[in-house]
């Protein structure tokens, strides 16, 4: 398909009013009598609560109220389940315990909320909140995800006899029975630790009860602002036409923006209510740390069975997941694992024991990449490593595995994070493989430049990943698009967008159907009052099922206008044509009429609109997909290592994508670019570390690393387009992709840089530190 | 307020005169009390660079100074660099190039750039990512930004 506007480098139509500091974000809400709320958090991860006192508190002038648990009585319960375990499977182990709104009792991790302040300014709030006296019993902290599984360990939910929050097995195939024909079996543990998603905006809410127009309308830097709006609207014993949850323009979001119905969003519209006033909350950085979520923690025990010629014949996993203190978010991110755990892979035999435990660490929710960058990892480590024994070229070794093009849809046999099965939809990786080894002169590296670099002295690596994404998975997402007596465009949908690029993107979708110029599309996002259908923005999925959504009910307007100018200009639908906002009779431009004209005539004001048909230029369409669109990658980098400092410099960066049609190639390389910076924050920089009281010490930009630019390579981006074959966009996800076969390609770089340490990289992330640990282990084990 | 200090600046080009509390970050007096929310806070302890502002023209977190700090100095902001129908060159070359995304930290990065251009003109690689490296983007790798940076440069080079 030829396409006009899809495709094409489009600048951005949201561009110049974040570029001149006029776009609204929640911090910028100023609404007049606007309280403010500051919250008094434990700093004990386990603890009793003994009493609080808010005496003192409330004496400070300008404080307008204080609230603790107690205060909301029979309106508190903790938050709604969002994502309940697969109904599909036998034997599943799901203990749900959800987060609440304010402590009773016992604190389960480090930040939950004792108490809000409401206050007139944030400083008088955040004065007070340090006037509240709260006596604790500590208790010891759940930390370990084996330990908290052994017989009387110290338990986070008390109610429960144990730490176990879920369990479940998949299978394929018979691995046992395989195992039995393997030339070569190999095992090995892997941990991988915790990261954040540290978007540059904090979360915000602004919740405003209008009493005389009995309505609430809450702005959310949430990337879910529908499921925000219906569980409010339940909770708050509301119809949902009276609340309105708008997600302006949101600052990075990356997963931990979901519908998490965190405390700040049950408890502040709450009190907006009681209050009669509106009220602002900004998150600062601290808090960030320790309550909104984050992700990552696992341990693999992994086994991978082979022939001698490098065929997988099976992988067998036993993981645990630690889904922190309580798990909303349900199976998602290991499910997600699971999944690709077989990377692009033709794996028949398969076995995945999966683990969830509870600990007293911040919830755990999907951080971009979500559960996949652990599943890859593990798969080519273990390929690697596999090569390694076997003696074979590791690149070999994954063009032998590749799911062949005519394999395609690849029924998996195990369920996806959408409980639908996990099928993947189309690819060709092989011609992609091949362009990223040239691209990255992987041939002439292993051959000429290493060995010249390693007689200098350098120590040089290169490092090449293969992987998988599963994107645009459902349920579905809808949009209205409608034509404006001006001629102009306006459309909604209800994703909202945190840097996507959906008001450029989607407006392509209809510049390309309608026929009229990007800049004539004014799209919304993300704000329930315009669009009320839909889950949110995830999981890779809006250009996917919003994308595809959008192109449904613009190409029905399309019908709708070629119908209405057929009558008016008496002409077959077929010889019509749509360019610069006409409709035109194809050879005689002179015969034409304009959109807006047509939207006049399709919406009068006298006269009687045909029986059985709508008025207006409008149309509002859903797209649900049965399953996901899966997008394919390889990334390959040349990586130096300073065996001083242990610090790294990354001297060459590729990446070839596969997301199908790209609706604007500029955008898709800049979500490529952020993937990958986050990715190399997972592999080298980003640790979240805990103690064993379950304390967070790297709790500040200062101290938890976000790569800046001057870690960051130049990437180089190469596209190849298997389009997907259950959406007519042909479009799959990227949002994701860039982050999630970092951590393997680097320790693949890394270990073939320090080859003469013979080193085996078994976790992730690393650190200059922890990398001069591993080889001083090395050096005194040998 | 019982303990108020007055303080009187100019931000860009127009004359201001509040009283605010003593400690009012230089950030939240921008934002609240004069109404400008384009400067934006991401850490508020002056790591992350997103509330750079202009103070007489050099480049300085908005978030690490009280505002009574800046009383009778000039602050440029990024809503005083270019406006929706006249975007600054730097700005129209960041829209060119893709070089924000949520564009939640670009005022900042903005703000840390122009006086740098200015003394600049011509930035190799290595120097542009020498000169943001106090700015934290999460959305875009750094690297059309780099690109938006040489794009301007080329612009404005005679």
């Amino acid at each position: 398909m030829t396409y006009k506007v899809i495709g094409k480098r489009v600048k951005r139509v949201e561009d110049p009013r974040l570029l001149t500091g006029q776009a609204l974000f929640v911090g910028d809400v100023s609404l007049p009598g606007m309280l403010y709320a500051a919250f008094f958090r434990s700093d004990y991860a386990h603890a009793k609560v003994i009493s609080i006192d808010i005496s003192q508190a409330l004496e400070i002038p300008g404080v307008v109220g204080v609230y603790t648990a107690e205060d909301m009585g029979d309106d508190w319960e903790p938050g709604p389940p969002l994502v309940s375990p697969p109904p599909t499977l036998e034997n599943v182990v799901f203990n749900s315990r959800r987060q609440v709104p304010l402590v009773k009792g016992k604190v389960k991790h480090a930040g939950e909320i004792i108490a809000v302040v409401i206050a007139e300014s944030r400083y008088i709030a955040e004065d007070a909140a340090e006037e509240i006296l709260v006596e604790f019993e500590p208790l010891p902290a759940v930390v370990d995800l084996e330990k908290c599984l052994e017989p009387g360990s110290v338990l986070v939910h008390d109610d429960l006899d144990t730490n176990l929050a879920a369990h479940l097995i998949q299978n394929k195939g018979d691995y046992e029975g395989a195992r039995k024909e393997a030339d070569l079996v190999i095992s090995r543990r892997f941990h991988l630790d915790r990261g954040a998603a540290a978007a540059l905006e904090n979360r915000g809410i602004v919740a405003d009860w209008d009493e005389k127009n009995q309505h609430l309308t809450v702005w959310d830097a949430t990337q879910s602002p529908i499921p925000i709006r219906n569980g409010l609207a339940a909770r708050l014993g509301l119809r949902t036409h009276q609340v309105r949850v708008v997600a302006p323009f949101v600052g990075g979001g990356f997963g931990p923006k979901i519908m998490m119905f965190y405390a700040e969003e049950m408890v502040l519209p709450w009190i907006s209510m009681k209050l009669g006033k509106p009220i602002k909350w900004i998150e600062d950085r601290r808090e960030n740390f320790y309550a909104t979520t984050q992700e990552r923690e696992q341990i693999h025990d992994v086994e991978m069975a082979l022939s001698k010629e490098g065929h997988i014949l099976g992988i067998k996993q036993k993981f645990i997941h630690d889904t922190g203190a309580f798990n909303p978010y349900g199976l998602t991110t290991p499910l997600n694992t699971q999944s690709h755990s077989m990377g692009g892979y033709d794996v028949q035999n398969y076995y995945s024991d999966l683990t969830v435990v509870f600990t007293n660490k911040t919830i755990v929710t999907p951080v971009r990449g979500a559960g996949r960058p652990q599943g890859i990892y593990i798969v080519e480590r273990m390929l690697d490593i596999a090569a390694r024994e076997l003696e074979l070229d590791p690149m070999e070794v994954r063009r032998l595995n590749f799911i062949p093009p005519d394999a395609f849809p690849y029924d998996h046999e195990i369920i996806d994070q959408a409980f639908a099965t996990l099928i993947f939809d189309s690819g060709n990786y092989e011609p992609a493989f091949d362009k990223a080894l040239e691209m990255l002169g992987y041939e002439d590296f292993i051959k000429n430049e290493q060995p010249r670099l390693r007689a200098e002295g350098k120590y040089v690596g290169i490092g090449i990943v293969p992987f998988v994404e599963t994107t645009g998975v459902g349920p579905y997402e809808g949009a209205r698009v409608s034509v404006e007596p001006s001629g102009k465009i306006s459309a909604a949908t209800g994703v909202g967008t945190q840097g996507q690029s959906h008001m450029t993107a989607f407006a392509q979708v209809i510049a390309e159907q309608l026929g009229v110029e990007v800049s004539d599309v004014s799209m919304v996002t993300g704000d329930t009052a315009e669009f009320h259908w839909g889950t949110g923005t995830f999981a890779s999925r809006g250009a996917v099922v919003a994308g595809n959504a959008v192109n449904a009910a613009a190409g029905d307007v399309r019908l709708k206008v070629l119908k209405l100018a057929s009558k008016i200009l008496e002409t077959p639908e077929e010889e019509l044509v749509l360019e610069d906002g006409m409709v035109r009779v194809a050879d005689k431009p002179d015969q034409s009429i304009s959109l807006g004209e047509l939207a006049l005539l399709a919406n009068p004001l006298r006269g009687a609109v045909e029986p059985g048909t709508e008025p207006g230029l409008e149309s509002t369409k859903y797209f649900g997909p049965a399953f996901g669109a899966t997008a394919f990658g390889v990334h390959g980098m040349i990586l130096e290592v300073d065996p001083e400092t242990m610090m790294i410099n990354i001297r060459k960066y590729i990446t070839v994508e596969d997301c199908g049609t790209m609706i604007n190639p500029l955008v898709v390389e800049g979500q490529i670019h952020g993937g990958v910076s986050m990715g190399i924050g997972n592999a080298y920089y980003e640790k979240l570390h805990y103690d064993e009281n379950a304390q967070l010490l790297n709790a500040s930009l200062a101290d938890y690393l976000i790569p800046g630019s001057t870690e960051m390579p130049h990437i180089e981006v190469h596209h190849a387009n298997t389009p997907a074959p259950n959406n007519e966009l042909g479009t799959k996800g990227v949002g994701e992709a860039g982050a999630i076969p970092v951590p393997a390609v680097f320790a693949q770089a890394l270990e073939n840089a320090l080859h003469d340490y013979d080193l085996e990289i078994l976790e992730t992330p690393l650190s200059p530190n922890r990398l001069y640990e591993l080889l001083q282990k090395k050096e005194d084990n040998s | 307020m019982e303990n108020t200090i007055t303080v009187s600046v100019t931000v860009n080009g127009t004359p201001y005169q509040r009283s605010v509390d003593p400690r009012t970050l230089l950030s939240d007096f921008l934002r609240n009390d004069l109404e400008l929310t384009g400067t934006h806070v991401g850490c508020e302890h002056g790591v992350c660079g997103a509330c750079t502002v202009l103070l007489d023209g050099e480049a300085v977190r908005s978030c690490l100074l009280f505002a009574p700090q800046v009383d009778g100095h000039e602050i440029i902001t990024v809503e005083g660099l270019g406006t929706l129908d006249n975007l600054h060159p730097l700005q129209e070359a960041f829209r060119e190039a893709h070089a924000l995304q949520c564009g939640f930290c670009t005022p900042g990065i903005l703000t840390t750039l122009v006086p740098y251009l200015e003394e600049n003109p011509n930035p190799t690689e290595e120097e542009i990512r020498e000169a943001i490296s106090g700015n934290l983007c999460r959305c875009t790798g750094y690297q059309h930004i780099i690109d938006a940076v040489k794009l301007a440069a080329e612009k404005t080079d005679p």
